[in-house]
């Protein structure tokens, strides 16, 4: 996984609530093996109406956003199913931040197994953001997640909340299963110990 | 003397093999479930050349992509769904775990058959690569969807690591009018708290209407809990899920059975336990329940109307509401009870099983079907029950079209169930989100009593208004 430090890049809006994770990667696409270019799909069917034509007032398809790595969303983004694609498809489109009021449970999990940093923001912040983006010709947002701040012209320095543990994982790019396994005796004992007697588990 | 502790906490407690630095918990997995879309968990697992830690805590099933017209080989909708089959079947057998695949009874959706074999139980904590896990919490378990990522952190290690819930109750007062079902007492609570109302929470449903349900209505209500955007929901255990659960296949036996019970007995919330949230709704107001929008929040009463965006002060909302009745292809103002369907499906984990098609059935007896309307039972043996029962005749003597072998099928689409483009479909799934169904599919979800009403009238029908027979 790749580490997360700072990132100073291009932003987009989506100022619209429950973006749910079959919007961001429709179903039909789940089958795909890990190593298919996933970023393929993205926002499929918001992206293209069911004509393959496309929808022009998709920030995806306006010139401006084309090479965003943050999007600015609305409240419980990712909602939904647990399908780990739709993180996927962000991160193989080339995005590393979500910027929201709030997220979907299981999406919020999924980000930080692919080195995408999902940050809850209060939404009078986050419209603040998605205004600027809309209105202003430059639209560059920095992250640092180190400092848990988030940066733009609009708002100058915010700060974030995140999980130490989470925060960690992401600035190292660490893995779970790694991580884990030093905590081998722990996991032994208590198997030892809860298990043994627990027939009936 | 002790602080007051809530059946979450209790749970949690028995779980938590330590604490890292952060706060985080590791917690034990007791009971897992795989399915055909696993595969990238295999596939991490065997990056790494390990193998499955606790095969006996694993099951796979196969459920998403599998065929309803039969349990066939030929029957799948396309090659590539078959190889997806086999390759769960390949990844089971190589890392020892049951395997519950076509033709065998045992099979059907995972989050039916998980609390049918008696695998699910009370005071366990249960994962699976699915977000409607939430449903087994019903039997007083911890039970939650993971991502791919996890997936494979559980099989590898049959543990994950959890910050702790903030913890929500809500409580139904009163009783439960007649013709409300379970889930529209759990649409109504998620019209009520909305669909990120649970964010980061446990629910814990409770009160005197939740006692007097079935363990099936139980499982229908937590199912959606993920719906209200909550991490898991449950319902303390009682005599009526001890009953339910005793004689199941994986269910403790002799010794075993009366260790559990005296363990199961003590799962509750005690008196005094303090949650961050705490709602109560007053059970007599609820009333049969439709979606009409493109989130299970955008839930109303049967006698309402479609929201008029004039009436939205808001700006960005009247926009999005725009969006939404666009997308729906319905006008400002309608009765919902004059909106003409398409289609009807009745199945997925949240209302597929014996209950739920015995309330449909009791609808559909003596008319006739005048839409498409098809019915997938949740497992192939509440398929058997079903049919012992006659219920299969009444469908299809009614002109629906019963389905002969269990799996997810149109709430998701995913095994080429799917509802056509603007095609209108009443279904009891959980999820009527843009393209849910198919690209461009208007889901309007409803119990299956309320489904089965609109399969023989052609148009949302309130349920009450025609007589069961």
């Amino acid at each position: 996984m790749v580490p997360f430090k700072i990132l100073k890049a291009q932003a987009a809006p989506i100022n619209q609530d429950n973006i749910d994770t079959d919007q961001i990667l429709p179903a039909r696409f789940l089958m795909m093996p890990r190593d298919q270019r996933y970023g393929t799909y993205l926002f499929q069917d918001l992206r293209e109406d069911n004509n393959g034509l496309k929808t022009p007032d998709f920030f995806l398809n306006q010139k401006k956003f084309a090479e965003a790595q943050i999007i600015v969303a609305g409240r419980n983004f990712g909602c939904g199913s647990s399908r780990e694609g739709a993180v996927f498809t962000l991160i193989d489109s080339g995005f590393r931040s979500v910027i929201a009021p709030s997220f979907g449970d299981i999406f919020y999990n999924n980000s930080f197994n692919n080195g995408l940093l999902p940050i809850v923001l209060p939404e009078t912040l986050v419209k603040k953001l998605q205004q600027f983006l809309i209105n202003e010709a430059a639209t560059e947002i920095t992250i640092d997640l180190e400092t848990q701040q988030v940066f733009c012209k609009a708002t100058s320095w915010v700060k974030f909340d995140i999980d130490p543990h989470r925060r960690e994982r992401l600035l190292k790019g660490l893995d779970m299963i790694d991580y884990t396994q030093q905590f081998r005796e722990a996991i032994n004992r208590y198997e030892n110990n809860h298990l043994v007697d627990k027939k009936w588990l | 003397m002790t602080k007051p502790k809530t059946l979450l906490d209790r749970i949690w407690e028995r779980h938590e093999i330590t604490i890292n630095r952060a706060g985080q918990s590791l917690l034990f997995i007791d009971r897992h479930f795989c399915h055909e879309l696993s595969f990238h968990a295999f596939n991490m697992l065997e990056k790494r050349k390990m193998r499955v830690r606790h095969p006996s805590r694993t099951i796979a099933v196969a459920d998403h992509y599998t065929p309803t017209t039969g349990e066939k080989a030929s029957d799948f909708k396309s090659s590539d769904r078959f190889k997806l089959y086999n390759t769960l079947k390949k990844n089971a057998l190589k890392h020892d775990l049951d395997f519950l695949g076509l033709g065998d009874q045992r099979r059907g959706i995972i989050h039916v058959i998980g609390p049918e074999q008696g695998f699910s139980l009370p005071g366990t904590t249960i994962v699976c690569g699915d977000s409607h896990t939430a449903t087994h919490g019903a039997l007083g378990a911890l039970a939650f969807g993971i991502g791919a990522s996890d997936v494979s952190h559980v099989l590898a290690t049959q543990t994950l690591w959890q910050p702790k819930p903030k913890k929500m109750r809500v409580i139904l007062k009163g009783s439960r009018p007649p013709y409300v079902s379970a889930k529209d007492i759990i649409l109504s609570i998620i019209r009520h708290i909305g669909a990120a109302g649970g964010t980061g929470q446990v629910i814990e449903y409770a009160g005197p209407i939740i006692s007097g349900l079935s363990i099936e209505e139980r499982l229908t209500i937590c199912n959606m809990s993920i719906e209200a955007g909550a991490r898991a929901g449950m319902i303390a255990p009682d005599e009526t899920t001890y009953k339910w659960i005793e004689g199941r296949p994986h269910a403790p036996k002799n010794d075993n059975w009366k260790e559990a019970l005296s363990a199961w007995t003590q799962l509750k919330t005690d008196e005094g336990a303090v949650f961050d949230k705490e709602y109560e709704i007053d059970g007599q107001l609820i009333t049969p329940m439709v979606t009409w929008g493109t989130s299970p929040e955008d839930a109303l009463p049967i006698t309402g109307h479609v929201p008029d965006p004039y009436e939205e002060t808001n700006i960005e909302k009247r926009a999005n509401l725009r969006k939404k009745l666009d997308y729906m292809g319905l006008k400002p103002g309608t009765s919902l009870e004059e909106i003409t369907v398409d289609s009807v499906f009745i199945g997925s984990c949240t209302n597929s099983r014996i209950e739920d098609l015995r309330e449909a059935a009791a609808v559909a007896k003596g008319r006739a079907a005048c839409v498409r309307a098809i019915v997938v039972p949740g497992s192939g043996l509440i398929k058997k029950q079903a049919e012992n029962e006659g219920l299969d005749r009444i469908f299809i003597e009614a002109g629906f079209d019963w389905r002969p072998a269990a799996g997810c099928s149109m709430c998701v689409g995913v095994n080429g169930d799917l509802v056509s483009p603007k095609e209108r479909c009443v279904s009891t799934s959980n999820r009527n989100f843009r393209g849910r169904q198919g690209p461009e599919a208007r889901t309007h979800l409803t119990g299956p009593a309320m489904a089965a009403a609109a399969a023989v009238t052609g148009k949302l029908t309130d349920v009450r208004s025609l007589q069961r027979n």
